[in-house]
C-alpha cells in the first residue's frame, strides 16, 4: 500500500470554510449578551476569503486525496456560488433572527459548516467523499431546520426533513454500493473506465445503482416524486434556513448530480437521459400546478422551487448541447431570485407575526414602494419575464433542450412558465391591486436585510440584461467535466 | 447617416425619463405630469428628426446600430428602421404624449407610478418596432407586458384584475411558444450556415424545409394573432379595453395591437413565406370573419367602450386581410390602415374617456342630445368617427380602399364579404353617434356638461389634423413605404421561387396577373424529392 501524495490546495476552499465555522463556534464561547451579529460578520468575512481563495484556483485542474477531491473550474464555480449565497444568507439572518427566538451562535457556525459541505459536494470525485459531504451538509441543515426550539413548526420541519433525508441517504448509499459492485471502485474516474468496458450484467447492476443515485439526489434537489417533504419543511423552518435549503442544498445536489452523471455515469447516458427527462417534465408540472393553489407565500415559493428544479433538470437532459452550462447559469439566477423573494418574506414578517399569507401582502407595493418594486423584480424574474435573469436562464435552458432535439421538453417548459406566471402575478395582484394587508415594520430598521435584498435585486437586473459573461464562466466551468 | 445613435436614443429616452420621474417626490403630481409630458416629447422630436433623415428611395434598413450582446449565441443588439416600421415608430412617439396629456384629469391617484409605467411601456413598444434581432425583439415584446398589466390592473375598472391577468396569460402563452420557435429558427441557421444567428436580415435568407416551416409559422402566427387580435383569439381584448383606464386603452388600441400586425409583416410572413402563402386563404378568411363579426357585435353593444373595442377587432381584420394579399396595394394599405386605426381608435377611446370623466357612465342609453351642451366635443367626435368608418377625404378611406383593392386581386368573394364590413362599420358608428349626440335630451344631468377644456382640445387637435392630412395627402407616407414594401414582396417572391413550393407558385402567389402561374404545379411528393 502506498501513501497517496496529497495536494492540499485541492481542499483549500473547504478547509477555509471549515476553519471559518470553527472560528465562529469558538468566538461564540467568548461572547456575552444576546447580540451575536459579530458572529455573522465573522462568517461573512470567512466566506469572502474562501470565495477569493477559490477564485484563485480557476486555472487549476488537480485531483488528489486518492482521486477523492478535485479542484477544477466546476468546483470553483460552485464554491463561489455557495460562498456568495452564504454571505447573502448570513446578512439576512442577522436581522431576521431578531424576530425569532434563535439566539445561539451555533446558528452561524452551522450555516458555515453546511456551506463547507456543499463545497465538498461540488468537488467530490469519489462516491465516499460525496456521501460524506452530503452528510456534513445534511446534518448541519437538519439542526438548522429545528433551531427555533420554541416554535412547533420548526420542530416539525426538522423531524420531517431528517426522516426524509435519512431515507434519501439510504437510497444513495445503496446506489453507491451497487455501483461499487459493478465496477469495483468508488472513484468517478474508475467507475467511468469500468463502465466503458461494459459487460451486460455489470451494466444492469450499474443502471440500478444509477437509478438509486438519482432518487437520492432527487430527494435533496426536491424533484418530483421525491418532493413531498419540501412544502412542509420550507414552511416550517426559519425563513433564513429555508433560503439556505432552497438555494444552497438544491444547488449542491445539482452540483453533485451534474458531476456524477456526466463523468462517472457518462457511459450510461442513454439510460439516465430518459429518466431525467421524465423527472424534469413531472417536476416542472407538479410544482407549478400545486403552487397555483397555495395561500401561504412560503409554501408557494416552496412549490415554485420544485418547479425550478424541473427547469434545472432540463439542463441535465440536454447536457451534451450546452445544457450543463445553462444549468449552472440558472442556478446562479435561481439563487439571486430566491434569496431576494425569501428576503422580502423575512422583511414582511414581524416578531410573533410571520405574515406569511399572500393576503398579508395586500397593498404592500404602495405602502413600501421600494420593497414592492424589489419583490416585483424577483417574482417577474421567477416567472421568466425579460430582461431579468430568470428569463436569460430559461432562454439558455430551453435553447439547450431545442438544440439537443428535445423540442417537446422545451414546449412543456414554456407551457409551465405560462402556468407559473399566474401565481407569481397573483402575488403582484395582491401587492398592487388590493388593500388591507399586514402592517410591517419600516424596512430601514433592518439595514442588513435591506442590503442583501438590494444586492440580489441589482444582480437580478444586471445579470438579466448582461448575461453573457456569467454564462461564459458557466460554460467554461462545465467544459472541464467533459475534458477528462 | 449621422454618427448619432438616433434609434437607441428614441428607444431609451423614455427609460431615462422613467428613472427620473421615479425619483420625483410622489406628492407633487403636477410636476410629475409636466415632466412626463416633456419626456414623452423627446422621442417624438427624435422621431421627427428620424423622419427628416429617412431616405425614401432606400428600401433597406436605415440608421442601423449594432453592438455585441450575448456573443456565445450570436445575439446582437441590432436596431434599424425601414418604410415598414418608420411610421409605426412615429405613431408610438406621437400617441404617448397625447396619452400623457389625456391622463392629466383621468389619473388622480398614484400619478407617479402611472407615469413611470407609461414611459416604460413606450420604451418597450419603440424597441419592439426597431429591433432587428429576434432575441432583442422578444425581450422588448415581453417587456411591454408588465407595464400594460399594471396599467390595467391598478387604474382599471371594477373587473380590472381579471382583465389584466387574462391579458397577460393570453399574451404569454402565445409568445413563449414563439420563443421556442425563435430558438429553433436560430438553430436551423446553425445547421445550414454553420453558426447560430438571431439576426433577422440573415434569417430572411434561410430556406426552411416545409414541415418545420409550418410549425414555426404556427408558433409565430399564434403569438401575433393573439396580439392583433384575430378572430377567434380576440376574447381578451374587450375585457382589457373596457377595464383599462383611458390612457391604457389608447395605447393598447393605438400601438400594442399594431405590434401583432407588425409581427406578421416583419417576422411571420417574410421568415416563413411558403407556410404563410399556404395558410393565407384560411387566415384571410378568418380576417374577414373578424371584420364582419366584430362589426356585428359592436352594433349590439350598449357600452361605448365595448363598442369601440369590437370595432378594433373589425378594423384589424382589414389589416390582416391586406397583409395576406401579398401584393403591393394590400400590403401598403395594411400599413396605412395600422396608422389610421392607431389614430382614429386612439382618439375614439380618448373621446369615450372624456365623456366618462364627466358622466361616470359609458352606457349609450345614458346619453342623447349631447350636441347641444357639447358642440366642440361633438364636432371632434364626428370627424374621428368619419375617419374611422372610412369616409373619403379622411385617412380611413385610403387604407380600406387599398386593402380592398389588393384583396379583390386575390379573392373576389372574400373581398366582397370584407367590404360589407365597411357598410356595417358605418352603420354601428353612425347609429351610436345618433343615439349619443342627437335626439332628445333624456337625462337632465347631461345638459350641464362642460365642453372640452383647452388641455383636452390640445390632446385631440393633433390627431384630427393628422387624420385630415393623411386623408388628403397619403402620397408622402406611401412614397416612403413603397420601396420597403416592394423589397418585402420581392423577398417573399424570391424565397418562394427558390423553394418551388407546390401549394402556390411564386408568381401566382405574389402577382395574380401573371400568366405563368399554372406552369409549375409539381406534385407534392415529387417536389419533396427535388428539394432534398
Amino acid at each position: 500500500m502506498t501513501v497517496p501524495s496529497i495536494s492540499w490546495v485541492v481542499a483549500l476552499p473547504a478547509i477555509l470554510a471549515t476553519l471559518t465555522g470553527l472560528l465562529v463556534l469558538l468566538a461564540d464561547l467568548g461572547m456575552e449578551g444576546p447580540d451575536r451579529d459579530a458572529l455573522g460578520w465573522l462568517g461573512i468575512l470567512g466566506l469572502a476569503v474562501t470565495a477569493a481563495a477559490s477564485a484563485v484556483l480557476w486555472n487549476t485542474h488537480t485531483t488528489s486525496f486518492a482521486g477523492g477531491l478535485t479542484a477544477d473550474r466546476y468546483a470553483v464555480f460552485f464554491n463561489v456560488l455557495f460562498c456568495l449565497a452564504g454571505i447573502l444568507t448570513l446578512l439576512q439572518s442577522m436581522n431576521y433572527l431578531q424576530t425569532t427566538d434563535i439566539h445561539g451562535g451555533d446558528y452561524y457556525s452551522l450555516t458555515v459548516f453546511a456551506i463547507a459541505g456543499m463545497m465538498l459536494m461540488a468537488a467530490a470525485t469519489d462516491f465516499i467523499v460525496a456521501f460524506l459531504a452530503l452528510e456534513i451538509l445534511s446534518i448541519a441543515v437538519y439542526a438548522l431546520a429545528g433551531i427555533w426550539r420554541t416554535e412547533p413548526r420548526s420542530n416539525e420541519a426538522a423531524l420531517k426533513y431528517f426522516l426524509m433525508g435519512a431515507f434519501a441517504t439510504g437510497f444513495l448509499l445503496f446506489g453507491i454500493a451497487l455501483l461499487y459492485g459493478a465496477s469495483g471502485t468508488t472513484t468517478f474516474a474508475g467507475i467511468h473506465t469500468a463502465l466503458q468496458a461494459e459487460t451486460r450484467p455489470v451494466r444492469t447492476l450499474a443502471v440500478a445503482g444509477m437509478a438509486l443515485l438519482v432518487v437520492g439526489f432527487g430527494f435533496k434537489a426536491a424533484a418530483v416524486p421525491f418532493h413531498l417533504w419540501t412544502p412542509d419543511v420550507y414552511e416550517g423552518a426559519p425563513t433564513s434556513v429555508t433560503v439556505l435549503m432552497a438555494v444552497g442544498v438544491k444547488a449542491a445536489a445539482f452540483a453533485a448530480l451534474g458531476r456524477v452523471l456526466t463523468t462517472a455515469l457518462e457511459p450510461l447516458l442513454p439510460d439516465w437521459q430518459g429518466l431525467v427527462w421524465i423527472a424534469a417534465a413531472l417536476t416542472m408540472t407538479v410544482g407549478n400546478v400545486l403552487a397555483l393553489l397555495q395561500e401561504n407565500i412560503k409554501r408557494m415559493l416552496a412549490y415554485s422551487s420544485i418547479a425550478h428544479a424541473g427547469y434545472l433538470l432540463i439542463g441535465l437532459v440536454a447536457v451534451r448541447e450546452g445544457g450543463g452550462a445553462a444549468m449552472l447559469f440558472y442556478l446562479v439566477a435561481y439563487a439571486l431570485m430566491n434569496i431576494g423573494a425569501f428576503g422580502v418574506v423575512m422583511l414582511v414578517g414581524k416578531r410573533g407575526e410571520p405574515n406569511e399569507r399572500i393576503q398579508d401582502y395586500a397593498g404592500l407595493g404602495f405602502r413600501h414602494p421600494a420593497l414592492g418594486a424589489a419583490m416585483a423584480i424577483f417574482l417577474l424574474s421567477l416567472a421568466g419575464i425579460p430582461p431579468l435573469v430568470g428569463f436569460a436562464g430559461k432562454f439558455y435552458l430551453f435553447s439547450a433542450a431545442v438544440r439537443a432535439g428535445f423540442v417537446g421538453l422545451a414546449v412543456i417548459g414554456v407551457l409551465n412558465s405560462v402556468l407559473s406566471v399566474y401565481y407569481y402575478v397573483g402575488v403582484l395582484v395582491k401587492m398592487y391591486m388590493a388593500e388591507g394587508g399586514a402592517e410591517i415594520e419600516a424596512p430601514s430598521t433592518r439595514p442588513h436585510l435591506v442590503t442583501a435584498l438590494l444586492l440580489a435585486a441589482v444582480g437580478t437586473v444586471l445579470l438579466g440584461v448582461f448575461p453573457s459573461w456569467a454564462y461564459e464562466l458557466a460554460r467554461q466551468s462545465f467544459l472541464v467535466l467533459r475534458a477528462h | 447617416m449621422t454618427a448619432m445613435p438616433i434609434l437607441s436614443l428614441i428607444v431609451f429616452s423614455p427609460l431615462a425619463g422613467a428613472l427620473v420621474v421615479a425619483l420625483l417626490p410622489p406628492e407633487n403630481a403636477g410636476a410629475i405630469r409636466r415632466s412626463t409630458f416633456v419626456f414623452t416629447l423627446v422621442p417624438l422630436v427624435l422621431a421627427i428628426l428620424l423622419l427628416a433623415a429617412f431616405d425614401p428611395a432606400n428600401s433597406g434598413m436605415q440608421c442601423t446600430e449594432t453592438a455585441r450582446w450575448i456573443p456565445q449565441f450570436h445575439i446582437d443588439y441590432r436596431l434599424g428602421v425601414d418604410g415598414l416600421s418608420l411610421f409605426l415608430v412615429l405613431l408610438t412617439a406621437f400617441l404617448t404624449p397625447v396619452v400623457a396629456l389625456a391622463s392629466w384629469g383621468d389619473i388622480q391617484k398614484r400619478v407617479k407610478e402611472y407615469m413611470v409605467l407609461l414611459l416604460l411601456l413606450e420604451c418597450g413598444m419603440l424597441g419592439a418596432f426597431l429591433a432587428l434581432d429576434l432575441f432583442l425583439f422578444y425581450v422588448f415584446w415581453e417587456v411591454m407586458l408588465v407595464p400594460m398589466y399594471f396599467l390595467i390592473g391598478i387604474w382599471g375598472g371594477p373587473r380590472r384584475v381579471y382583465a389584466a391577468i387574462k391579458f397577460v396569460l393570453y399574451t404569454m402563452a402565445g409568445s413563449l411558444l414563439m420563443l421556442v420557435g425563435i430558438i429553433y429558427l436560430a438553430l436551423q441557421h446553425a445547421a445550414q450556415r454553420g453558426e447560430l444567428s438571431f439576426d433577422l436580415l440573415r434569417l430572411y435568407d434561410l430556406s426552411l424545409p416545409f414541415p418545420a416551416q409550418a410549425w414555426l409559422f404556427a408558433a409565430f402566427a399564434l403569438a401575433f394573432a393573439i396580439k392583433v387580435p384575430m378572430f377567434p383569439l380576440h376574447t381578451w381584448l374587450p375585457d382589457a379595453h373596457v377595464e383599462a383606464p383611458t390612457g391604457g386603452s389608447v395605447i393598447l388600441a393605438g400601438v400594442l395591437l399594431k405590434l401583432g400586425t407588425y409581427g406578421f409583416l416583419r417576422f411571420a410572413l417574410p421568415l416563413f413565406p411558403d407556410a404563410a402563402i399556404a395558410a393565407a386563404p384560411v387566415l384571410a378568411a378568418l380576417a374577414v370573419v373578424g371584420i364582419v363579426y366584430g362589426a356585428l357585435v359592436a352594433m349590439a353593444q350598449p357600452d361605448l367602450k365595448k363598442l369601440v373595442a369590437y370595432s378594433s377587432v373589425s378594423h384589424l381584420g382589414f389589416v390582416m386581410l391586406g397583409l395576406f394579399t401579398f401584393n403591393p396595394e394590400g400590403t401598403a394599405g395594411a400599413i396605412y390602415q395600422m396608422l389610421n386605426h392607431g389614430l382614429s381608435t386612439g382618439a375614439l377611446f380618448l373621446l369615450v374617456g372624456m365623456i366618462y370623466e364627466r358622466r361616470h357612465t359609458r352606457q349609450i342609453a345614458d346619453f342623447g342630445g349631447l350636441w347641444k351642451p357639447l358642440p366642440v366635443y361633438g364636432a371632434c367626435f364626428l370627424v374621428i368617427l368619419l375617419s374611422s368608418i372610412g369616409l373619403p377625404g379622411l385617412n380611413g378611406f385610403v387604407g380600406e380602399f387599398l386593402i380592398l383593392l389588393g384583396a379583390f386581386g386575390r379573392w373576389r368573394l372574400l373581398a366582397a364579404a370584407g367590404a360589407t364590413g365597411v357598410v356595417l362599420g358605418a352603420a354601428y358608428m353612425l347609429w351610436m353617434f345618433l343615439r349619443v349626440m342627437f335626439g332628445p335630451m333624456r337625462h337632465g344631468e347631461n345638459a350641464a356638461l362642460a365642453d372640452l377644456s383647452p388641455r383636452e382640445i390640445a390632446a385631440l387637435a393633433p390627431i384630427l389634423a393628422l387624420c385630415l392630412y393623411m386623408g388628403m395627402y397619403p402620397q408622402p407616407l406611401l412614397r416612403r413605404m413603397e420601396p420597403s414594401v416592394d423589397a418585402y414582396l420581392a423577398r417573399i417572391e424570391k424565397r418562394i421561387a427558390a423553394s418551388e413550393h407546390p401549394v402556390l407558385t411564386a408568381r401566382s402567389a405574389v402577382a395574380e396577373s401573371s400568366p405563368a402561374h399554372s406552369a409549375a404545379q409539381i406534385p407534392r411528393a415529387a417536389n419533396w424529392e427535388n428539394s432534398r
